[in-house]
């Protein structure tokens, strides 16, 4: 597992405000629970402070009168004990129900939120994938979820609750004493600024530490992934040298942050006793100057204790906010990727499975029969017609860039018939993948027209479109999972039998089969355990299993030993035979059995024809045929 | 464990010491505090005596002042200690990482290296912290507190008997408990994390078999899991606040009502009994023990999860490099020739059979050698024991006449250069990347070699030549310029003995020929082994080894091989048949 990259560290939200707002839209079926945490926040709130109040009352109205002679009332003191525990309870049932609640609350908006992330996720283009790199992309999910986390679950529920606390222990104090409690809003004031101005000065040290930490862990990914060649090459030393200079950097700067950062508590801790000494003294004074009656022994003793649970809600706010403001940072990214403008799709011809009579009559079916064809609803009329899939595309001047400046396909026109096989060669970026990924509509071109049966393939709804459409990348990409999952995968319905008949179409099934646990041996970081080779078997078996009448195929070009490769290469054929195949062709045997060639340059179609043909032609076909491929 | 990863506090040693020291001052007049309020209630305020409120208001702004000058230092030695422990830490682990094997290396793997080297330092760092800091205060206080409240009156003091057990009871007993489901939950949050991945990177995948939907579904029940098991977890969590309520609220009452009593019949006097200024302070005293042990709990929760990355830092401190140079090594390697005397070698003491089996074979200085064989015929593990990269199991490896475990290891690999399968370029430029071969090579060092490897004319093609940026991993340059780049670098060591292990895979025929002209051209004098999966790069090779299943199965020139081996033939007609037909 690589770490995980820190983003946007210290980074403020544009739009705090609105992004708050918007957040609070995933609380709203929540309002009545959310309605019920407040309330309970509230009744815990009271009942805290009636406790520190309670002593005031005790020595007041119980203790001193008693002392001072009066009948001993032991029964009002026990009626009076008996109100308070009342209220106790009630305090303790609401801090449990507060809890309680929450969890479901915090820990529903987040899946909730999760959950729509992911959804549009999948719904994005291509193209979001091309210009955000993975990292990036996973971030959103680990990083900033996370700092939502914090903040629905920890921060927000805080600091409502050291609002409200705040609230009715400021009530509780203004009535006990207000001359007091002015005292105590001056110094209050001062504690909060002195630690505000602290926790700015440590900011920017935060920020260094946070660099200089990005920095060593990056040299130690880099390295110690690379950790054989510097053995190889006798560069322990040098890598020591380089190490500890960052090391030693990070030291020093986490030294000074965190020397801020953990000074910050003490310092507002102890100024709260200093705080204290204060009202100590002016409350003292009151008492003896002012009289008793103003300032009674028993309120003292009970403001004091109060006043301890005053400035501790001031100081959770402050450091609630610097939090909240980070966390709406996370969450802004998070809308931006969900603002993400979704894959357009307004096509309306569909794909169904088809019987076809013996007289060319169509005739839709509910269940699998091996023949597709479109589904053409005409909104004219209402009416509905049928024509079965075939497999034609055809290209007519298409012209497309994957930026507008920047143009890399120049008014290709091309044909496919039904069961042709076209080869495309040429250098890396002619253009070649470009080609296949405007097929299947990955992106939408800027001019000309692609059909499909002759159908524009702008008029057959996306999924449709692709569902007609075998795919296998160079990258494999496989699942975590069993290999029959993976398999099945191309087609959900598949039966076991149907996934084992693919698997020996693409040659697959002898490897499979000495694996430990033959199809149930479970996958793992994209079939680490697999060989290249291995992933691409299983890569066309997932092809073969989906069964489309046109495949897009882009040859490996890595080296896998020539056993695996005359097995892929044999999985290939199979998978080709019967169907209209575009082939991104790595292998000479696979462009001299293909139809048409198409060899590419610079987004133009140069040369096509037939092998013999071009290597008559004496052109760049055969000046790449002769020279071998440059396999890149 | 412990003891192995305390020894990298070193210098920081007094710092981690005064750290809880100044702690424990800093607490002591936190504790103070109450007592000395007691004092002012009961002589200044209940006597009105306005001399005694100021002096002890006074004295109570000192005791404020002695704490928070003892914070502050106690927060600044921990942090002093702190960063510096990681920064030993990191320190002891990367120098002894850079002393691993290749073994070594594949116990751990490398991922797992960097993993224990970052993430899992950083948490010990943290959890170092809160050790020499919270580790004690909140056991200190708890028993200050606790002593200060017997001091006031034994007899209240007996509800902390009964609350203090309770609070502990609950806290603890709830621990594993919770343990368990976060997990559970920490695993199934991996699982969603690998469903995002792998839809990011497979997008292409899941977007051609129109999969989305399935996607969706399938992430959406891992969140779900998620979800249900987090609510489970903070639910029961949510047992802990309304119990630390619970007690404080019973002694607050008990207080209250036994105090009550007490105070009456003493009549207030502080001569003859408990007063009001000391029953206050015993309802400070009752927070400030009850917060105390709830922060334990979460000390013990902290360290508790520290276990983990605990055991895996000190694992890689634990590690004995398994190859290490011989004491009174040989310092020169006389020629490139290499033996083999029935050499067999197995990866670890554990595995089921034998990698290589009893190889024998001379290599004169300076032969050209072409290795061919399926994947897992063992080739690369065969010339990964020439610079010995591993040790041999059973027989004897000689370069130059001398078996490799008798060379000082740097002077072996200087001579033998490699160039790995899985190989590598290093953020930085051009000629950064080459000068790992040679750190002091002049720019035309750097060129020549270059040329031979066929690199210097792409690199000059660019507008930056040798003072390009690579970035890392090499992911700006394409795979035949990355194999080229890696060989050139391999050059610059002017090695004795070069391997090349199938490190011209992406390059084209054309420019597998000339380096390989180059080679025998500019330098005649070097041992070449290259493994190869084209015929046509090793044909013209003066020995070509043929392995299968770790057994040297033919050796000989093209033609001979021709005649006598079946394996060697089949490989050729196939690569042949393909280029002709």
């Amino acid at each position: 597992m690589a770490p995980i990259r820190m983003r946007g560290d210290g980074k403020k939200a544009r739009d705090p405000k609105g992004t708050l707002l918007r957040l609070t839209k995933y609380l709203k079926s929540y309002l009545p629970a959310l309605c019920f945490v407040l309330g309970c926040i509230l009744i815990g709130s009271i009942a805290q402070t009636v406790g520190n109040r309670s002593l005031g009352r005790l020595v007041d109205d119980y203790i001193l009168p008693m002392v001072g002679g009066a009948e001993k009332d032991y029964a009002g003191l026990a009626r009076y004990l008996f109100l308070i525990g009342g209220i106790f309870a009630a305090g303790i049932l609401s801090a449990f129900l507060q809890n309680y609640v929450m969890a479901g609350v915090g820990q529903g908006a987040q899946k909730k939120i999760r959950d729509e992330l992911f959804t549009k996720m999948q719904r994005l283009p291509i193209r979001y994938f091309d210009s955000n790199t993975a990292g990036d992309i996973m971030s959103h999910y680990t990083n900033d979820v996370d700092t939502l986390r914090q903040l629905i679950g920890q921060a927000l529920p805080q600091c409502a609750s050291s609002v409200i606390t705040l609230a009715v222990v400021f009530v509780s104090l203004l009535t006990t004493s207000w001359m007091l409690t002015v005292v105590l809003l001056v110094s209050s004031v001062a504690v909060v600024v002195t630690t505000k101005i602290l926790a700015g000065k440590s900011r920017g040290f935060f920020v260094a530490q946070q660099r200089s930490l990005g920095a060593v862990n990056g040299y130690i990914e880099e390295m110690v992934s690379g950790q054989k060649v510097v053995k190889i090459f006798n560069h322990e030393e040098a890598c020591k040298k380089e190490f500890d200079g960052l090391n030693d950097t990070l030291r020093d700067v986490a030294y000074a942050a965190g020397k801020y950062s953990s000074i910050l508590f003490p310092i507002n801790a102890n100024l709260g006793y200093i705080q204290y000494a204060i009202l100590a003294i002016v409350g003292g004074a009151i008492n003896i100057f002012l009289g008793s009656q103003v300032l009674t022994l028993g309120r003292l003793m009970a403001f004091m204790l109060l006043s301890r649970s005053f400035n501790m809600p001031i100081s959770q706010i402050s450091n609630q906010i610097n939090a909240i403001v980070m966390a709406l940072a996370g969450a802004e990214r998070i809308f931006d990727l969900m603002d993400e403008q979704p894959e357009e799709d307004e096509g309306y011809v569909s794909l169904v499975n088809a019987r076809i009579g013996a007289d060319g009559t169509i005739a839709e079916s509910t269940e699998r029969s091996g023949q597709w064809a479109w589904k053409h609803p005409h909104t004219a009329d209402g009416s509905v017609t049928y024509e079965a899939l075939r497999g034609h595309i055809e290209m007519e001047h298409v012209t497309f860039g994957y930026v507008p400046e920047k143009t890399v396909l120049h008014d290709v026109t091309l044909y496919a018939e039904p069961g042709q096989k076209i080869a495309f060669v040429g250098a890396t970026g002619a253009g070649k993948t470009t080609i296949t990924n405007l097929i299947n509509r990955f992106y939408d071109i800027e001019d000309g027209k692609i059909r499909y049966d002759g159908i524009n393939i702008r008029k057959i709804g996306k999924s449709d479109l692709r569902r007609s459409l075998g795919m296998v990348l160079q990258e494999t990409n496989l699942f975590t999972g069993t290999v029959m999952e993976n398999i099945r995968y191309g087609r959900l319905d598949a039966s076991d039998e149907d996934c084992i008949r693919a698997a020996r179409l693409a040659n697959a099934h002898d490897f499979i089969t000495r694996l430990p646990q033959g199809y149930d041996t479970v996958l793992t970081g994209n079939g680490a355990s697999l060989s290249q080779g291995q992933r691409q078997l299983i890569a066309i078996a997932r092809a073969a299993v989906a069964d489309p009448p046109v495949m897009i195929l882009d040859e490996a070009t890595s080296s896998i030993d020539t056993h695996t490769e005359a097995l892929v290469q044999a999985g290939m054929d199979a998978l080709m035979k019967g169907r209209t195949v575009f082939v991104i062709a790595h292998r000479l045997s696979t462009v001299r059995n293909s139809d048409c060639i198409m060899v590419l340059d610079h987004g133009r179609i140069i040369e096509r024809g037939s092998h013999t043909d071009l290597l008559a032609q004496k052109g760049t076909y055969y000046r790449l045929y002769t020279g071998a491929f440059e396999l890149e | 464990m412990v003891k192995r990863l305390s020894r990298c506090i070193r210098e920081y040693k007094t710092a981690a010491l005064l750290a809880p020291l100044f702690m424990i001052g800093e607490v002591a007049m936190q504790v103070l505090i109450p007592l000395i309020m007691a004092n002012l209630y009961d002589y200044g305020i209940a006597l009105q005596n306005m001399e005694v409120v100021v002096t002890r208001s006074l004295l109570l702004c000192g005791c404020a002042a002695a704490s928070l000058a003892f914070g502050a230092l106690s927060a600044t030695c921990s942090a002093k200690a702190g960063t510096g422990f990681a920064r030993n830490l990191r320190h002891d682990m990367y120098y002894h990482v850079q002393d691993f094997s290749f073994s070594n290396i594949d116990k751990f793997s490398a991922a797992s290296i960097v993993t224990r080297l970052t993430a899992d330092v950083s948490s010990l760092q943290n959890a170092f912290q809160m050790m020499i800091r919270m580790a004690i205060r909140c056991p200190v206080m708890l028993t200050l507190a606790l002593l200060s409240a017997l001091s006031i009156s034994p007899k209240l003091s007996l509800v902390y008997l009964v609350t203090i057990p309770i609070l502990a009871a609950v806290l603890l007993g709830l621990m594993p408990v919770v343990f368990k489901i976060f997990d559970r939950v920490f695993k199934t949050y991996d699982r969603l994390n690998t469903v995002v991945q792998e839809n990011v990177h497979g997008v292409r995948v899941v977007k051609s078999f129109v999969r989305e939907d399935y996607e969706v579904r399938k992430f959406s029940d891992i969140s779900g899991t998620v979800y249900k098991d987090f609510v489970k977890a903070e639910r029961i969590l949510a047992v802990n606040d309304p119990t630390m309520r619970f007690c404080v609220y019973v002694c607050m009452i008990v207080l209250s009502w036994v105090g009550a009593h007490m105070v009456v019949a003493s009549g207030n006097n502080p001569e003859l009994g408990l007063t009001t200024g000391q029953l206050s302070s015993m309802f400070t005293y009752t927070t400030q023990i009850l917060t105390s042990l709830m922060m334990v709990s979460m000390v013990i929760v902290t360290l508790t999860m520290t276990r983990a990355p605990m055991r895996r830092c000190s694992e890689i401190l634990a590690e004995e490099p398994d190859l290490v140079s011989p004491e009174h090594a040989v310092t020169e390697v006389p020629d490139g020739s290499v033996d083999f005397e029935n050499v067999s070698f197995r990866y670890s003491a554990e595995a089921q059979q034998d990698a290589l089996k009893n190889v024998t074979l001379h290599i004169p200085s300076g032969a050209t050698v072409g290795i061919l064989g399926a994947t897992g015929s063992s080739k690369s593990t065969m010339v990964q024991l020439i610079p010995r990269l591993y040790d041999v199991t059973e027989g004897s490896l000689k370069v130059g006449g001398i078996d490799v475990r008798d060379y000082d290891l740097a002077v072996l690999r200087d001579s033998v250069s490699m160039v790995l399968q899985k190989n590598l370029l290093f953020s930085g430029t051009v000629s950064d990347n080459l000068r790992w071969g040679d750190p002091d090579a002049t720019d035309e060092e750097l060129r020549k070699a270059c040329r031979l490897a066929q690199a210097d004319e792409f690199i000059l093609a660019h507008a930056e030549g040798y003072d390009r940026k690579i970035e890392q991993g090499g992911t700006n340059v394409s795979g035949g310029q990355k194999q080229r780049l890696c060989i050139a670098r391999a050059l610059l060591k002017k090695p004795k003995i070069l391997i090349l292990d199938d490190s011209t895979s992406a390059v084209d025929t054309r420019t597998d020929a000339l380096i390989r002209k180059a080679f025998r051209e500019e330098i005649p004098d070097t041992t070449k082994l290259i493994i190869a999966q084209r015929v046509s790069s090793i044909m013209d090779a003066d020995m070509i080894l043929v392995m299968e299943n770790g057994e040297l199965k033919s050796v000989g020139t093209h033609e001979e091989l021709l005649e006598t081996s079946p394996i060697y033939r089949d490989i050729y007609r196939a690569q042949e048949k393909e280029r002709d037909a």
